[in-house]
């Protein structure tokens, strides 16, 4: 073959690699774009919701204080405090939390350690499928069973109470932090519990101390995800909580979360009573996110 | 004394399953038993009525238009998002930012989606009360899925594929789509069943978006009623139990379905890879 | 590795399929507004919706018009009349004045009574108008002093805005500040009726169309929760049902289903929900 025909062939390489080189740094940038979707939306969101909710405290002259330290929300009567609510979201959220995080995170270890493969692949599917039932199904069974049993076996007053909250959410959020929890632990490379065993470490030994600790990343964004589906729950909620205005001082007591404060109501709001249940929600949000932040410490010290 | 305390977690890790198992037997349980005396054929084809003995086949459609459009829309962007953030970008103050936004969306009550679907789409957009609203609204709900449970399964994929595709002279963008997302697609996949779920089970927020008109859409910019608002409402308005646990039959054979085709793709996947 | 192409084809397909129909049934969407099929927005009270749907069900079989009915709460059904949103707003209770001041329209359809409801074992099945009003400001709190058992009273009232709750307060006379602070709140008439069926400690308010077995209704003053005794004017608690319209907003379509929901066939209709006839 002739010099000139290489010359050629090497142009044409040249020709497709600097092709290839641009459709490289074309896509990077798609990429990049669709990375920072998310960041638009959270900024529109953001100020979407504080721009309707800021409002009556800037331009209306209401005391955010008197917001969120009232204890009266009587909008009809311009009344707008969301103190008991705020009470009840953080009681209904810890409660579900302590009660459901050990429970689906033990339920993970053993699906993912201890159970063998035949009853894990059984169990395991069920409750992935479990992860995806409506929330609104949740509320159904616990107005149609919870809260009859609650009234007829404790004798509770009314079976809409906080209790009936908390175990509402902690059933809805096993799925989640189950089905997430296992694939972590599954995913810890199997040279760990090997490691483990050989120097003698019993099998719950090692599960405690060499898988579940290497899961942590994995573990801590199942309890992230079932602590959102807890927080944010609303439908399920409205329907056991009996929605009261009272700052709950006992677990029998019926609460209004401020998720179904905003749901309740919104339906039918306008004027100040809208941008007042935007507040409500700028609340919810905060929470959110200093819970996202404490989260986010949490796991970067767990990385060092 | 440590036998007895292995013993004594290992009896609260059993304990623990059979909690979670028995709970979870006793809903779906219940649901099947209080609804399936309503399921029929002209239960699930039949057209709405508001005298109650109609069916809830516009209710189906509407689900299935909020599925179809949030995913077609949420799928791409998710993938390639959690591409950039795992195959791409390097750690520094832009990725902690991306990821700080994702994870907020993941955390945000979908309430507030509503409020915002509400603001945004419905009124500010001028969608109205609408099914393309609604699907706007759980996009946005889902993409943090998308990309969390895709970048999941990115970090599953050996570091060695990586760099033996690369060592054959392949760029990066060939490495991603011959070697990377083949091998990372039941992660992926799983991440989709997981959006669908979420989208079949949400209420609150098509609830403020979609609003409650119990008839067939027209089009995607009609005012319609999902399964998971139907169900709510009946509960609600006629306090008729039995007809939320027959609709929520309906949801459940739904989920079910998709996993288990989304189960069985996945497998055929591993199979397509492995060779 | 095939499979894997042809999955990708296959969600292409798909992805250009669905945005096709989208647009598509966007073209039509224009269509039917131009052409002769029209579209009658209605939306508000979750009372006056399941008689809304069952006229319109029975309307649109020989009309070709489409009703749109969003059961959203009265106070939304009237700001969205207001606004523009919907056409026809529906109300479960009288309109108030600044409400008036925008230039709705109100039409009376039906008129609707409102029941005080218990446990069916609750042994108190009559009440005056001052005791109901005792009970629901939280200043009777246990059935004994009414002459039941000795059980607390747990209250259950529907949420601020609820038609049904504006009307009921202001003929029982007392405001939404007043009502007992640990009154459960239901958000529609069904939560009501099965809260209060499965407790016996519960009473309630529901509309007339509710009212079943599974529940035991209140005599007030001796007079029963029945449609005569309402038209007679001997029982109180009642309330029209409403749709409001913006002047100058209704359309022909819209203002042909009210004409027949006035007619004889649309009252008997809404006697048969439950509902009082206008005449």
């Amino acid at each position: 073959m002739s010099i000139p025909t290489t010359n050629k062939q090497a142009v044409e390489i040249g020709k497709a690699n600097k092709r290839k080189y641009m459709l490289e740094r074309v896509s990077q940038r798609v990429f990049l774009f669709c990375a920072l979707l998310s960041v638009i939306t959270l900024l529109l969101i953001i100020g979407f919701v504080f721009y309707k909710g800021a409002h009556p405290f800037v331009a209306e002259g209401y005391s955010f204080i008197d917001f969120i330290f009232g204890s009266d929300w009587v909008p009809s009567e311009d009344k707008f405090g969301i103190f008991p609510m705020i009470v009840a979201s953080i009681y209904a959220t810890v409660g579900a939390l302590i009660i459901g995080v050990p429970i689906g995170l033990f339920t993970a270890i053993f699906l993912a350690e201890i159970a063998s493969e035949r009853l894990a692949k059984i169990i395991s599917p069920a409750v992935q499928l479990l992860a995806g039932i409506p929330s609104v199904l949740y509320g159904v069974f616990g107005l149609a069973i919870i809260v009859p049993f609650l009234q007829d076996t404790f004798g509770l007053v009314k079976g809409q109470s906080l209790i009936a909250v908390i175990l509402v959410l902690a059933i809805m959020m096993l799925p989640t932090i189950v089905t997430v929890a296992e694939t972590a632990i599954r995913a810890v490379p199997q040279t760990y519990r090997e490691g483990s065993l050989a120097l003698g470490v019993s099998q719950i030994g090692t599960i405690f101390k060499v898988v579940v600790p290497a899961a942590k990343s994995g573990i801590m964004t199942a309890i992230v995800l079932g602590l959102g589906r807890a927080i944010g729950e609303t439908m399920a909620v409205i329907l056991v909580a009996g929605n009261s205005l009272i700052v709950p001082t006992s677990l029998t007591d019926s609460v209004r979360p401020l998720t179904t404060n905003i749901a309740l109501e919104m339906g039918y709001a306008f004027g100040t009573h809208q941008e007042m249940l935007f507040a409500t929600g700028i609340v919810l949000f905060s929470f959110i996110l200093i819970l996202n932040f404490v989260l986010a410490k949490i796991s970067a010290k767990g990385g060092n | 004394m440590r036998h007895f305390k292995d013993n004594l977690l290992r009896g609260l890790l059993w304990l623990s399953a059979f909690l979670s198992v028995a709970v979870l037997v006793m809903i779906v349980g219940f649901i099947f038993y209080k609804g399936i005396g309503l399921i029929s054929f002209d239960f699930i084809f039949g057209d709405y009525s508001p005298t109650g003995d109609g069916g809830i086949w516009p209710m189906i459609v509407t689900t299935i238009y909020t599925v179809l459009i949030s995913l077609v829309i949420a799928t791409p962007i998710g993938i390639l998002a959690a591409v950039y953030l795992q195959e791409y970008a390097k750690q520094g103050r832009l990725v902690r930012l991306i990821r700080f936004a994702t994870e907020s969306l993941t955390g945000i009550p979908s309430i507030i989606y509503g409020l915002f679907g509400a603001v945004f789409f419905v009124t500010t957009l001028k969608l109205g009360m609408s099914i393309l609203a609604a699907s706007l609204t759980l996009t946005i709900i889902v993409l943090p899925v998308i990309i969390r449970t895709t970048e999941e399964a990115l970090k599953t994929v050996p570091g060695s594929y990586r760099e033996g595709s690369l060592a054959l002279g392949t760029t990066k963008l060939q490495t991603l789509y011959k070697v990377i997302l083949p091998s990372s697609m039941p992660g992926i996949l799983s991440g989709i069943i997981l959006s669908v779920g979420r989208i079949v089970g949400e209420s609150a927020a098509i609830f403020l978006t979609a609003g409650t008109v119990a008839a067939m859409p027209d089009s995607i910019l009609s005012s319609a009623r999902t399964l998971t608002v139907h169900s709510y409402l009946v509960t609600q308005e006629s306090g008729d139990i039995e007809l939320a646990a027959a609709v929520g039959i309906v949801l459940i054979v739904l989920i079910l379905v998709i996993n288990l085709s989304a189960t069985y793709i996945s497998k055929k996947f591993n199979k397509s890879t492995n060779k | 590795m095939i499979s894997l192409k042809k999955a990708k084809m296959g969600l292409l397909m798909l992805s250009i399929l669905a945005v096709l129909s989208a647009c598509t049934s966007n073209s039509n969407d224009k269509q039917t507004s131009d052409g002769s099929s029209a579209t009658v927005s209605i939306s508000g009270s979750t009372s006056v919706g399941p008689l809304a749907e069952k006229l319109a069900a029975k309307y649109t079989e020989e009309e070709n018009t489409n009703i749109e009915i969003n059961q959203i709460g009265s106070s939304a059904g009237i700001t969205n009349a207001i606004s523009g949103v919907s056409e026809i707003g529906m109300s479960s209770r009288d309109l108030k004045e600044e409400e008036r001041a925008n230039g709705l329209n109100e039409v009376v359809i039906a008129y609707d009574g409102i029941v005080v409801v218990t446990h069916p074992s609750n042994k108190v099945k009559d009440l005056t108008m001052e005791q109901i009003k005792q009970i629901f400001t939280g200043e009777v709190t246990n059935w004994n002093e009414l002459g039941g058992d000795d059980l607390e009273i747990v209250v259950v009232s529907r949420e601020d805005g609820s038609g049904s709750r504006d009307a009921f307060q202001e003929i029982v006379e007392y405001s939404s500040g007043e009502l007992i602070r640990n009154s459960i709140i239901a958000s529609g008439n069904g939560n009501i009726k099965t809260t209060v069926a499965n407790n016996k400690h519960a009473v309630g308010f529901i509309s007339f169309e509710y009212i079943d077995d599974s529940i035991s209704t209140i005599d007030i003053n001796g007079v029963e929760a029945t449609a005569e005794n309402v038209l007679q004017e001997k029982y109180s608690l009642a309330r029209p049902f409403l749709f409001v319209y913006k002047e100058g907003q209704l359309t022909d379509a819209g203002q042909r289903f009210i004409d027949f929901i006035l007619s004889e066939d649309g009252q008997l209709i809404a006697a048969e929900a439950g509902a009082i006839p206008v005449k």
